[in-house]
């Protein structure tokens, strides 16, 4: 069998720390390859190895069987390599065909030739079914859309061989589906892919081997059909790892947060949250199911002061926080884990022990008449660390320095000491592997058997079945209805996402 | 090359290629660099006249260099050091001469007037900032031309002339031993309350609840907002808190140096090289009063060098400017120190 690139035996090292230890990875022609592993688990110094980025310390790189040196990623274009960046790299203001020709603009006596390249942009899209409008503006388009404009400015540029880093981190399922559509389409149109992930699902779903690393080795390839998620997930891991996450029975018992007709604005004055009612017990985990935009963010802000509220009341354990400020809120017993850790969960250039105390530390025995007792910060710094399992070289370490779910840690460990009667959830588990996601699952349910009342955000269905006592599906800026996990498939949350009621459907149907 | 070794070498390189360049221009010009050299280093330690005065000179700068450290540190860019500076000085010469008051009282008090007035000059760009969202870049160069023409205008009507009173000598700086051990040069105690504010300045950022919450909103005003903090608060007094260190500035000038503040044509010039001296101290505090010594040495040392060496002024400021130049763009040595010596790791 012909190999269309060969990894072989690759090292490559940043000081003392081995990213990456004679790992091989080789793409047939015509397959769709997964490069599967935790965070941090050197995938990315890999692929760019393989992108001219890095140079490798030892191994080599073979192309169609000749051995190559990728000195950068003008040579890996050469080669017919593209790379579809998790974060794309587009200009906003620019049109589709712009932002695709830029950096090898083609000229025509002197000028931009813009109408060819557009031509020539929208045969691509149409070969390859990407529907995508060659003279629409990066900011008009959605986020699927934007991913394909990088994946065709990738096969405009004459790639074989496309390069995913984790494509599905921004989409929405519907946009998931169609992108494992147009993956497929490449495939029977020649080409080959090395799609970067730690979803099994989408592995299972669209590819044909499978290569596992862990902590920087590589562990081997598998063929997709001869495996299933259980070893995949244990040979990332390296241990078993549970998927339905086992809890005993909530116990419900007080109302800890209840909130009455709130009414929300975002930014331009819209009301994104109408009139909306929800409560949240001791004891028990909510949680929010709903499409991205309809009100979950300005919800969050509400509670937490961050926003203000139009209309109604917000109480937690029978106290009007409405209108508070963000410190009043969070003394009074709210602890928040952001859904945007960069924006809001870190100061990045702070180091970690620095944001361990983001709420705290100016409270005793953090600080005494103003001063802080940066000692008491270390060690409390690094019992978290130590507790929470975050992977860092040292609680002195920058918090940019860390991987996404390292960071996470650290927030989780933070707002969860803190202890807090009522603990939100947004998006908690984004961009994480299984083994932080199992870990962070974990310590909410913790929280919830404590008798804490924890109240879950997510866009992602498993989690929201897997985790939450009771649902609350959000759409439109209300709670359109409240429904147990156990009595609710997959297809009926869909529905109700969607905006559509099934009681009242049921109902007709059994009175009939 | 060991970390601790590049740290050394770095500096010690910067200033010798300063040097060296330095010497190029005097010897195109037709002057002698050595001569120029001796004179300039006569200027800075040749006898405790020159001493005196070069220390005289630094004290200013430290409180400059502070001023834009801090405002650097809680992410703000305070152009505006110069017009606060001055405002200090003016404030700090009127409780100077205008009370008569007993020393322990009148210095203090003239001392926190020259706050005052720096730290409101600062308020209002720390305000616009805070809550209507206008650059602080904008509004303190324009605060500075304000300052600079109600400065002058004040010292017309306080005074009937060009210059205010001279200050009481309750309210002065200097000493009669300071000039007896320094040939009766212009030194005055201030260089300890620089000293100070080092300390001060270094004690609020790495040690106080207040400082952490600077730092914090000046890193990333969401997460600050996020973690209960009052961001509007914060950006205003950290401005203000810079306002005040260039405020003291003014002081040392009114109260040390000139004992009264006289009509300016242009700026002192001092609050711009503060930036120097902030950028060349890597906003540290510490790193701070050494930039400050180098950019004081230099400045007071060049004096020197039209009176011995023959070399005008102008050609001065060049090779001054040059070797500023050079330690400022350390960070090029470095790099090259760097690739250096990994060419020789790939030759093994």
């Amino acid at each position: 069998m012909e190999y269309v690139i060969e990894m072989l035996g690759i090292r490559k090292q940043f000081g003392d720390f081995v990213a990456n230890d004679n790992i091989t990875l080789q793409l047939k022609k015509g397959e769709i390859h997964a490069l599967l592993g935790e965070n941090g688990a050197g995938k990315s110094t890999l692929m760019n190895v393989l992108f001219g980025l890095y140079q490798p310390e030892a191994g080599s790189i073979k192309v169609h069987g000749k051995e190559v040196k990728i000195t950068d990623p003008n040579k890996a274009n050469d080669l017919g390599i593209g790379m579809v960046h998790q974060h794309f790299m587009l200009v906003e203001n620019f049109t589709v065909t712009e932002n695709i020709i830029l950096g090898s603009e083609p000229t025509k006596m002197g000028s931009i030739n813009i109408r060819d390249a557009a031509k020539k942009v929208q045969e691509l899209s149409e070969k390859y079914g990407l529907n995508v409008d060659a003279n629409a503006k990066i900011e008009d388009i959605s986020v699927g859309m934007q991913q394909r404009v990088e994946i065709l400015k990738t096969l405009y540029r004459g790639a074989e061989i496309l390069i995913f880093d984790e494509p599905t981190a921004s989409l929405t399922p519907q946009e998931i589906t169609e992108l494992m559509q147009i993956m497929k389409r490449l495939i029977d149109e020649g080409k080959s892919i090395i799609l970067i992930t730690h979803k099994l699902k989408e592995i299972m779903e669209v590819s044909d081997r499978v290569t596992i690393i862990r902590k920087g080795k590589g562990i081997g390839t598998v063929v997709t059909a001869d495996t299933n998620p259980d070893q995949l997930a244990e040979m990332m891991v390296g241990r078993q790892v549970v998927f339905k996450t086992e809890k005993v029975e909530a116990k419900p018992t007080d109302i800890v947060l209840n909130i009455q007709n709130l009414t929300v604005a975002d930014n331009r004055g819209v009301d994104k949250v109408k009139n909306l009612n929800l409560t949240v017990r001791a004891g028990e985990i909510v949680g929010i199911a709903g499409i991205d935009g309809n009100g979950q963010s300005e919800l969050i802000e509400a509670i937490t002061g961050l926003r203000k509220v139009k209309k109604g009341t917000i109480t937690l354990k029978g106290k009007n926080i409405t209108g508070f400020k963000p410190r009043k809120i969070t003394e009074a017993g709210i602890g928040h884990i952001p859904q945007d850790r960069h924006k809001h969960g870190l100061v990045l250039d702070f180091p970690i022990s620095h944001n361990i105390v983001l709420q705290t530390y100016y409270q005793k025995p953090i600080s005494k008449a103003g001063i802080i007792d940066y000692k008491k910060v270390n060690d409390f710094a690094k019992k978290i660390i130590h507790e929470y399992d975050v992977r860092t070289p040292g609680e002195m370490t920058l918090a940019r320095a860390l991987s996404g779910g390292n960071q996470q840690k650290a927030i989780i460990g933070r707002e969860i000491e803190r202890d807090p009667e009522l603990l939100i959830a947004a998006l908690p588990t984004r961009g994480l592997d299984v083994g932080a996601i199992e870990f962070i699952h974990k310590r909410l349910i913790e929280q919830r058997d404590k008798g804490k009342a924890v109240l879950l955000i997510s866009f992602e269905l498993d989690e929201v079945m897997n985790v939450s006592d009771s649902i609350a599906v959000i759409h439109d800026g209300s709670i359109i209805d409240r429904v147990l996990p156990h009595e609710t498939s997959e297809q009926d949350l869909g529905l109700l996402m969607a905006g559509q009621k099934l009681h009242q459907d049921s109902k007709k149907v059994g009175d009939e | 090359m060991s970390k601790r070794l590049t740290n050394i070498l770095v500096p010690l390189i910067s200033i010798l290629l300063g040097i060296i360049v330095g010497a190029i221009v005097m010897a195109i010009s037709g002057f002698s660099p050595v001569d120029g050299y001796i004179a300039l280093w006569n200027g800075v330690f040749g006898n405790t006249y020159n001493i005196g005065e070069t220390i005289r000179q630094i004290t200013p700068y430290v409180f400059a260099g502070l001023a834009v450290a801090f405002a650097f540190r809680t992410g703000l860019f305070n152009i505006g050091v110069e017009g606060q500076l001055i405002v200090g000085w003016l404030a700090a010469a009127y409780v100077g001469y205008a009370f008569d008051l007993p020393k322990i009282v009148h210095i203090p008090l003239a001392l926190l007037a020259a706050a005052v007035a720096g730290g409101l000059w600062a308020f209002i760009p720390g305000l616009l900032k805070a809550k209507l969202q206008v650059h602080e870049v904008i509004v303190t160069i324009m605060m500075n031309y304000i300052a600079l023409h109600v400065v002058n205008a004040t010292i017309a009507t306080l005074s009937d002339g060009e210059k205010t009173e001279k200050i009481h000598e309750t309210a002065s700086l200097r000493s009669p031993f300071l000039e007896s051990i320094t040939d009766y040069s212009r030194l005055h105690w201030g260089f300890i309350i620089a000293i100070l504010a080092v300390i001060i300045m270094w004690f609020i950022l790495e040690k106080t609840t207040r400082g952490y919450e600077l730092k914090s909103v000046g890193f990333n005003q969401h997460a600050s907002e996020y973690a209960g903090m009052n961001v509007s608060k914060n950006i205003i007094l950290a401005m203000v808190i810079s306002g005040i260190f260039a405020g003291l500035g003014g002081a040392m000038e009114a109260l040390g140096t000139f004992g009264n503040i006289s009509k300016m044509t242009a700026f002192t010039g001092i609050g711009f090289d503060g930036i120097a001296v902030a950028l060349l101290g890597a906003n540290q505090p510490f790193g701070v009063l050494l930039g400050a010594m180098l950019f004081g040495s230099l400045k007071n040392g060049g004096l020197n060098m039209p009176n011995e060496a023959g070399i005008p002024v102008e050609i001065v400021s060049i090779v001054i400017a040059l070797i500023i130049f050079f330690v400022a763009s350390g960070y090029i040595i470095r790099v090259a120190l760097e690739r250096i010596s990994k060419k020789k790791k790939e030759e093994k």
